[in-house]
């Protein structure tokens, strides 16, 4: 393996490669995904996505003339155990980078880690924002990368000139805050109080029947309406079985969700569904040349023609990529070094465009609107024009509305205040 | 000003329909040709134009094609500007000859694309067509659809179609259709619309009770007050018809937990094993389902909508089979010893989930309902689910079979003698060991059974049982442990009074409400609603 590494470089190169190999051996990645438990489900895959990624990078020579080694560790959907596996994966296994979490929950129980031993974390899942750390650099959407443009979709006259909102979501932070951060944005677009009913389920609900009616009822005051759902995982199938026993059709009240993608549909019979819709920054559908190579290459690692793809396995795919650039750039996989060079690396996404990783730690996305189809897939109705660039401090909360993050010299901060003109801390 | 046009614009086109339907001539060629260039476009605004033009365009393929552009079967070539669409044995044909087509490279048609918006337009025009079909099912769907669009560009045409109709309930619902589209159209005469909105008012579900709110809302003088008057009865009427249905839910949730519950109500009710395991068993019947259904796509399509009929004696057999497995190699050796059974059976939940997870992966699998347990229909003023319906009389036979098991037959009378009086029941003859495999069998087979019909309404994934196995708890404790009776009453009151408290509270705290309920009610009585009397108690 490291004389094969080695041969392919040339001269001078081949030499000195061959040294840093001998002095340091591969580059470790550490992979913290829950692997058992109720996230299993989710995080699985992106395991695998990285177990591939790895591979190709390997097989193109690695890194800076070093090979590249996975450590897979399984935080088995235990919050604590996510600090813990962390701290192994850094102290012990000595890993450059790790790359995980997908819950916020999860992501908060390592974030003191990652600080108090100075590494670094890709985080690969759309949040709630509201965040912005010096170890994290954060690969999904923060709610103006999708939630709001969901909602000016609906509201446009292509997507139905919606007037009246249902906010419904599983009872945690992330549907807590967007649900805020969302009708705070109604209401400067002139939605009335009465307009906007909101609705919290326990996570893992399985009884819809009292909700679904009540979002019929609430969409039958004539005027047309919508449901913008941040329901969470397991919830997702026995609410859009009911929607759809309940003939609720997207041509009369629309569900925009934010979580489900073509996974959680694997699960369901998706014809009573087609229509409704999905906000994320990737479909599987989306058609160019490199997303079709990303499948096949994805099915074939997989040895599972019917493998599906989905959009945090795309942002751990511009996260890894960015993170190669910048240890390039850097010339070394020293975490200060890393974490400054990767500011203004740029690496493709899968929908045809290039994702920049900004000063506050996230990156830009094109948002995409899709709708379900019978067979299962999401296919792109709308997309913004280019890519948006994250608002890690929603504007329309209440103290975020003054922080910015920076992490460019000198400035450094993570939740800097402008009108106060000083770093609230770390966040 | 515009309103008006637009109203006029709408019957011109319509009048344009009917002349072209009922004597379509050989002229429709260029409208086609316009179609043809709007739909290759590949966009939304475009495609809506098309349907307009396919529609006026009275092509006797017209039907055909609409038909295929809502199943995505129109294709298009983006080079050749040339339009086609298929049937569904994948047939090609022109969509601007008709006739039979052949495509060198079929992968290279595009798909028309649908949005909402087209295919609200889409479900119009297709509700046009249909109105004169032969089958009065047909007729009598497409103006159901009709009356939800209301759209009125259809007015014409259900006029002439109201007028020949013989079938009293289509002709109803035609009627019903046109008063929905005179009362929402604002240039329609007051008159006219006065009348619709009774007729409306009359008919008095969500769908009216919408339009008439919508109309209160954007109408003027009498049509307004009239307008929002019967909108206001018909509120009233369907307040009181929500607390009826809010105990049909209430009901619903009831029968998921008996079933849940009616399995455990055998292993710890009556055996008095503490099976943590119990949601797992569920689980492995919800997968037997799959596995049948499976199998049955893979062999006999023809008997899918009998799938879930041949997966409940499957899964009883399936996962009775597994019960007694358990309980002779781990159970038995744990009899009177409560803590170790369940520490090991939450081991052995663990066990099977990651089993099943390693088998069948930790997605979700999908399981289809069959055909007459789709959708809901309306009673009175209820909307029943039909998938509901079946779970709720699938509990109660369930629980009768039971019943009729441990009460009359001899099987059951072992159960309860050994369960009651175990070294009296062995010193008569009876072989307990035997009894106590076969009675955990059937506990666990019930469970089976309850998870063919969960996998109707909920994930079939590894963490299938781990989502009931507290509420089983809860209401076989809740019910009295050890009687069956005990688990219907219990069920079916956590079940109505959860879905009772839901609308006033939210489904949070109303979670919340009920386990403190049950958490007082345990200090107050501790054995239950049912309490067993008698000698088997103090055991």
């Amino acid at each position: 393996m490291l004389r094969a590494g080695g041969a392919a470089m040339g001269g001078a190169v081949t030499l000195s490669a061959f040294r840093a190999l001998a002095a340091e051996g591969p580059i470790k990645v550490g992979i913290l995904h829950s692997l058992s438990g109720t996230m299993a489900i989710s995080e699985t895959t992106l395991k695998d996505v990285m177990l591939m990624l790895i591979d190709e990078q390997n097989k193109k020579g690695g890194v800076l003339g070093r090979k590249l080694e996975a450590v897979v560790v399984d935080p088995a959907s235990d919050w604590p155990l996510f600090a813990e596996k962390a701290r192994e994966l850094i102290s012990k296994d000595k890993v450059s980078a790790v790359f995980g979490c997908w819950t916020s929950v999860s992501r908060k129980s390592v974030l003191p880690v990652f600080e108090e031993l100075n590494s670094i974390l890709f985080y690969p899942v759309q949040y709630e924002g509201e965040e912005s750390q010096r170890n994290v650099f954060y690969t999904g959407a923060a709610p103006n990368q999708q939630a709001i443009p969901a909602v000016d979709y609906l509201m446009s006259k292509e997507g139905g000139s919606v007037k009246r909102w249902v906010l419904a979501g599983t009872d945690y932070v992330y549907p807590r805050t967007t649900n805020k951060i969302l009708e705070a944005y109604l209401k400067v677009k002139g939605v009335a109080n009465e307009d906007i009913m909101i609705n919290y389920t326990p996570f893992g609900h399985s009884d819809w029947q009292t909700i679904v009616a009540d979002i019929k009822k609430f969409g039958s005051a004539g005027k047309k309406t919508a449901v913008v759902s941040t329901i969470n995982g397991d919830a997702n199938v026995p609410f859009y079985k009911q929607l759809g026993n309940a003939g609720i059709k997207a041509t009369d009240i629309p569900v925009v969700a934010f979580s489900v993608g073509e996974e959680e549909l694997a699960g369901l019979d998706t014809k009573p569904l087609v229509g409704h819709l999905a906000a994320w920054n990737y479909f599987e559908s989306v058609d160019n040349k490199d997303n079709k190579a990303f499948i096949a290459r994805w099915k074939a690692f997989t040895k599972n023609p019917k493998r599906t793809t989905n959009d945090p396995m795309e942002a751990h795919y511009i996260g890894f990529n960015m993170w190669i650039k910048a240890i390039e750039k850097a010339g070394t996989t020293d975490p200060d070094a890393v974490i400054d060079a990767m500011i203004g690396v740029a690496a493709p996404n899968l929908t045809g465009g290039e994702s920049t990783m900004m000063p506050n730690h996230h990156i830009t996305k094109p948002v995409l609107i899709g709708e379900i189809q019978a067979n299962g897939q999401i296919n792109t109705v709308w997309q913004t024009p280019g890519t948006v660039v994250a608002q890690e401090w929603s504007p329309y909360l209440e103290g975020s509305r003054d922080l910015i993050a920076d992490w460019r010299k000198p400035l450094s901060c993570g939740n800097f205040n402008v009108k106060t003109g000083k770093c609230g801390g770390k966040a | 000003m515009k309103k008006i046009t637009h109203w006029r614009r709408h019957w011109s086109r319509a009048l344009t329909i009917m002349l072209t339907l009922c004597c379509a001539g050989p002229a429709f060629a260029d409208a086609l040709d316009d179609a043809v260039a709007h739909f290759s476009a590949d966009k939304f605004p475009q495609t809506q134009q098309a349907i307009d033009e396919i529609v006026a365009s009275g092509a006797p393929t017209a039907p055909a094609i609409l038909e295929a552009l809502a199943n995505n079967r129109l294709l298009f070539d983006p080079d050749e500007q040339k339009v086609y669409f298929s049937d569904e044995n994948d047939n090609l044909y022109d969509l601007r000859t008709g006739e039979k087509a052949t495509v060198e490279s079929p992968d290279d048609l595009k798909k028309v694309r649908l949005n909402n918006a087209v295919r609200g337009t889409l479900q119009a025009a297709q509700g046009a067509m249909t109105l004169m079909a032969p089958d009065p099912a047909k007729r009598m769907a497409s103006a159901r659809e009709i009356f939800k669009s209301h759209e009125p560009l259809a007015l014409p045409q259900i006029e002439a179609v109201l007028a020949a109709e013989k079938s009293p309930d289509v002709k109803a619902a035609l009627s019903d259709a046109r008063a929905a589209i005179i009362a929402t159209t604002p240039d329609a005469p007051d008159a006219s619309r006065l009348e619709a909105i009774d007729r409306l008012k009359a008919r008095g579900d969500q769908d009216s009770q919408g339009m008439l709110a919508g109309i209160a809302a954007s109408a003027q003088g009498q049509v307004k007050a009239a307008a929002s008057a019967a909108a206001a009865s018909v509120q009233a009427r369907l307040a009181l018809w929500s607390n009826v249905q809010n105990i049909f839910y209430g009901l619903s949730l009831g029968s998921v937990l008996l079933l849940a519950a009616i399995g455990l109500a055998i292993t710890f009710g009556v055996m008095g094993v503490i099976n943590m395991a119990h949601g797992e068993m569920v689980m492995l019947g919800a997968y037997t389902t799959f596995v049948t259904q499976q199998a049955i796509a893979a062999w006999r399509p023809g008997m899918a909508d009998y799938s879930l009929l041949i997966a409940v004696p499957l899964a009883f057999i399936v996962t009775g089979a597994v019960g007694i497995a358990i309980e002779r190699s781990i159970i038995r050796f744990l009899y009177g010893r409560p803590l170790e059974t369940l520490l090991a059976t939450f081991g052995l939940s663990l066990i099977l989930q990651q089993a099943v997870r390693t088998l069948f992966g930790a997605n979700n699998r999908q399981v289809s309902a069959p055909a007459f347990m789709a959708g809901s229909f309306d009673f009175g003023g209820l909307a029943i689910t039909s998938g509901r319906l079946w779970i709720i009389v699938f509990a109660l036979v369930v629980f009768i079979l039971l019943q009729l098991v441990l009460r009359a037959t001899s099987f059951g009378l072992r159960v309860r003698a050994v369960t009651q009086n175990r070294r009296m029941a062995s010193s008569m003859g009876i072989d307990t060991n035997r009894i106590d495999a076969l009675a955990f069998g059937l506990g666990s087979g019930i469970a089976g059974m309850a998870g063919v019909a969960l996998s109707q309404i909920d994930n079939v994934s590894p963490n299938l049982g781990q989502s009931y196995i507290i509420d089983s708890f809860l209401v076989v404790v809740f019910g009295g442990v050890g009687n069956l009776w005990g688990t219907l009453v219990a069920a079916l009151t956590l079940g109505i009074a959860n879905k009772l408290l839901e609308p006033l509270i939210g489904a949070v705290l109303g979670k919340i409400a009920m386990l403190v309920f049950i958490i007082l009610f345990i200090q107050k009585r501790p054995r239950g609603l049912f309490a067993l009397k008698g000698r088997a108690v103090e055991a």
